[in-house]
């Protein structure tokens, strides 16, 4: 590894920097605390949101339509989400978004010249958020994946990772961290989440954090089969055909993935007016952008379609919460956006479109508030336990004895997780051989060793550990769950077990752990 | 995936290199910057759309590693398309004020939200 180790101080360490980790960052910085962020890759570029765009729960000022609202969304939450998080998430999205009309964010006026704050087109937004958090005094480190969380007796007190343009080390020590890293959606080529391999679990589970929902973990999007461009909403206007051009009149996700393990399956963009072909090019300019480099008219050709996983990205398992803070139950740490358990507020249904984008805002304000507020009472001496913590100490030098091939071992993770007759259509006897296959990359990846001057061959090591990590804890989450309930459809119990309302918490790397945390139950449980 | 790099329209700003996600190019003093490591582009257009002179061209197709760095006339005309659709650029304005979703968003959903 590269010889330099660059050090910080700071009072709160965000580690990712998309939509979660801006406004975490963001927020703690304008209460007056020094803030550091650290980007896998670029903030204002990583992650799912800023390659496409998001949609944000319509929020308005009338008590009766914010009360219609949130019950709606009660009801679509499987008995897992609860009215209390979802009062907190819309009044946060309403002021995050009016947060963003004073930033400057160019929404659409309405016909009165007022905003029309629904939708955000991500390659804006992101720019805005990097803006806005240099503004606010932020220290951020791109091309900085964090790859271990310093713990000390007091919980943790930092991170430490390296530098991909540099091929140095750095450490940050904090003494409070928001987890902001997004979901994994396994390399799958979903739009914009290569870099989403579920890293902060692996570090969070590490330091002794407890997961939740990772059953809720499979969710698979439309996109087209030759691109990444995964956008679900354009669906709504598709017909979809098969080789024969014959219809495919049900469009239930879980019988079109039959049809896909058959033969090809097609769509065409057909049932859209003249009126909302504009709109749709207007609002989804990537989606076009795809088709026109091609040559090709997706509202008269039908092209190949398939479903690509998105995981946990639209999902909603993720790092448990323990209070209205977005605490963690390790000392100090935080989880915000798609790295922490969305359950609250979306239950065992996808967390896409509104939901997750609200979430990312709502958790990244909650977290960055309340991170400050701890960091603020927190004594810096205690901290400094292990300033220099250096990631290679765990390393041996010389040239590595094992040192795997790391595109084999992601297609050997991905052979377990992405083809729909293992986790769309979920079986006790696939899901424990599954297991088995992946506790043995488990083993062998903790074997691996690196070269000790590759910090890439490093961190795509860490990333393999990661998604093994989730996928364990995906399947024996699963396998936990002995009934089907939103996205997580176990053909062995077909039916959902209204009697049992319990959400699945799971800890632990090499041995893990799970238990069922009873719920109260009932849409308006509050 | 990222398909080409035109030397002559580069200015050697390296914000290609600073912006991508995945650490796809490698700066090269006093040079063009190299795309180094295109089997991880991941399709996000996001160096075209910062590009301030539109020499970057990312094809949508998701495997061309095995196809020439280069571009056919048909692309090369193509050249900043995206850039030039979201309104970024000198002389330009963010089409994300042009965003027409909640139009396409009221057609699927009601007062309180999704139709379930």
């Amino acid at each position: 590894m590269g010889s330099g180790l660059k050090t910080f101080e700071s009072d709160v360490l965000v580690l990712g920097g998309g939509p979660a980790g801006t406004w975490a960052a963001y927020t703690a910085a304008s209460q007056g605390v020094k803030v550091v962020l650290a980007d896998k890759g670029y903030c204002g570029s990583s992650g799912a949101t800023a390659a496409s765009g998001t949609n944000l729960w319509h929020v308005r000022s009338e008590p009766a339509r914010r009360e219609a609202s949130i019950r709606r969304f009660l009801s679509r939450g499987n008995g897992l989400a609860n009215r209390r998080w979802l009062e907190i998430l819309y009044d946060h999205t309403k002021m995050g978004t009016e947060q963003l009309i004073e930033l400057g964010y160019p929404f659409p006026l309405d016909e009165h010249g007022r905003p029309i704050s629904r939708n955000l087109q991500g390659p804006e937004y992101m720019r805005l958020m990097r803006k806005t958090v240099r503004k606010a005094g932020v220290v951020i480190l791109d091309h900085s994946p964090a790859l271990k969380l310093i713990t000390g007796e007091r919980g943790v007190s930092g991170a430490a990772g390296v530098n991909l343009e540099t091929g140095e080390e750095w450490s940050v020590h904090a003494k409070a961290v928001i987890i902001a890293t997004g979901g994994c959606a396994f390399l799958s080529r979903a739009l914009g989440c290569n870099v989403l391999t579920g890293d902060g679990y692996l570090m969070a589970a590490e330091a002794g954090a407890v997961l939740s929902g990772m059953e809720f973990s499979n969710i698979y999007g439309f996109s087209t089969e030759f691109s990444s461009c995964t956008k679900n909403f354009l669906y709504h206007w598709a017909t979809f055909y098969r080789e024969d051009n014959s219809v495919i009149t049900n469009t239930d996700k879980r019988a079109l993935a039959i049809e896909m393990q058959r033969a090809p399956v097609y769509a065409r963009i057909d049932k859209a007016s003249d009126a909302i072909r504009i709109a749709m090019r207007r609002s989804q300019p990537n989606f076009f952008l795809s088709f026109d480099r091609l040559g090709k008219d997706p509202f008269r050709e039908r092209f190949p379609i398939t479903l690509r996983l998105e995981g946990t990205v639209r999902g909603t398992g993720g790092i448990n919460l323990v209070d209205d803070n977005c605490a963690t139950n390790v000392p100090g740490l935080y989880a915000a956006g798609d790295a922490a358990t969305r359950e609250f507020v979306a239950g065992a249904t996808t967390g896409g479109g509104h939901i997750n984008a609200s979430w990312a805002i709502c958790s990244g304000r909650i977290s960055g508030s309340a991170a400050a507020d701890y960091a603020l009472g927190t004594e810096a001496a205690a901290m400094r336990t292990q300033l220099h913590f250096r990631f290679t100490e765990r390393h041996s030098a010389g040239k590595p004895a094992r040192s795997m091939d790391m595109p084999s071992i992601v297609k050997s993770i991905q052979e377990e997780v992405i083809p729909y007759d293992k986790n769309l259509f979920r079986t006790e006897t696939s899901m424990r051989a599954s297991l088995a296959r992946l506790n043995d990359l488990w083993k062998t990846i903790r074997l691996n060793e690196h070269d000790p001057n590759d910090v890439r061959a490093l961190v795509r090591s860490r990333e393999a550990a990661s998604m093994i990590a989730t996928a364990r804890w995906m399947y024996t989450s699963a396998l936990e769950r002995k009934e089907s309930r939103g996205m997580h459809q176990h053909d062995d119990y077909p039916a959902q077990d209204n009697g049992a309302l319990y959400r699945v918490l799971i800890s632990g790397v090499d041995s893990i752990r799970t238990q069922r945390e009873p719920q109260s139950g009932g849409p308006d449980r509050s | 995936m990222i398909k080409y790099l035109s030397e002559d329209r580069c200015i050697q700003c390296n914000l290609c290199v600073k912006v991508c996600p995945t650490s796809v190019f490698d700066k090269v003093a006093d040079h063009f910057p190299t795309i180094s490591r295109q089997e991880d582009c991941q399709t996000c257009f996001l160096c075209e759309a910062y590009c301030p002179v539109d020499a970057l061209y990312v094809s949508p197709m998701l495997d061309n590693t095995n196809e020439p760095l280069t571009v056919t006339p048909e692309e090369s005309a193509m050249l900043g398309s995206y850039r030039q659709a979201i309104g970024w650029g000198k002389g330009r304005s963010s089409t994300a004020s042009l965003d027409m979703t909640h139009i396409l968003r009221d057609l699927v959903e009601d007062d309180a939200g999704p139709r379930s």
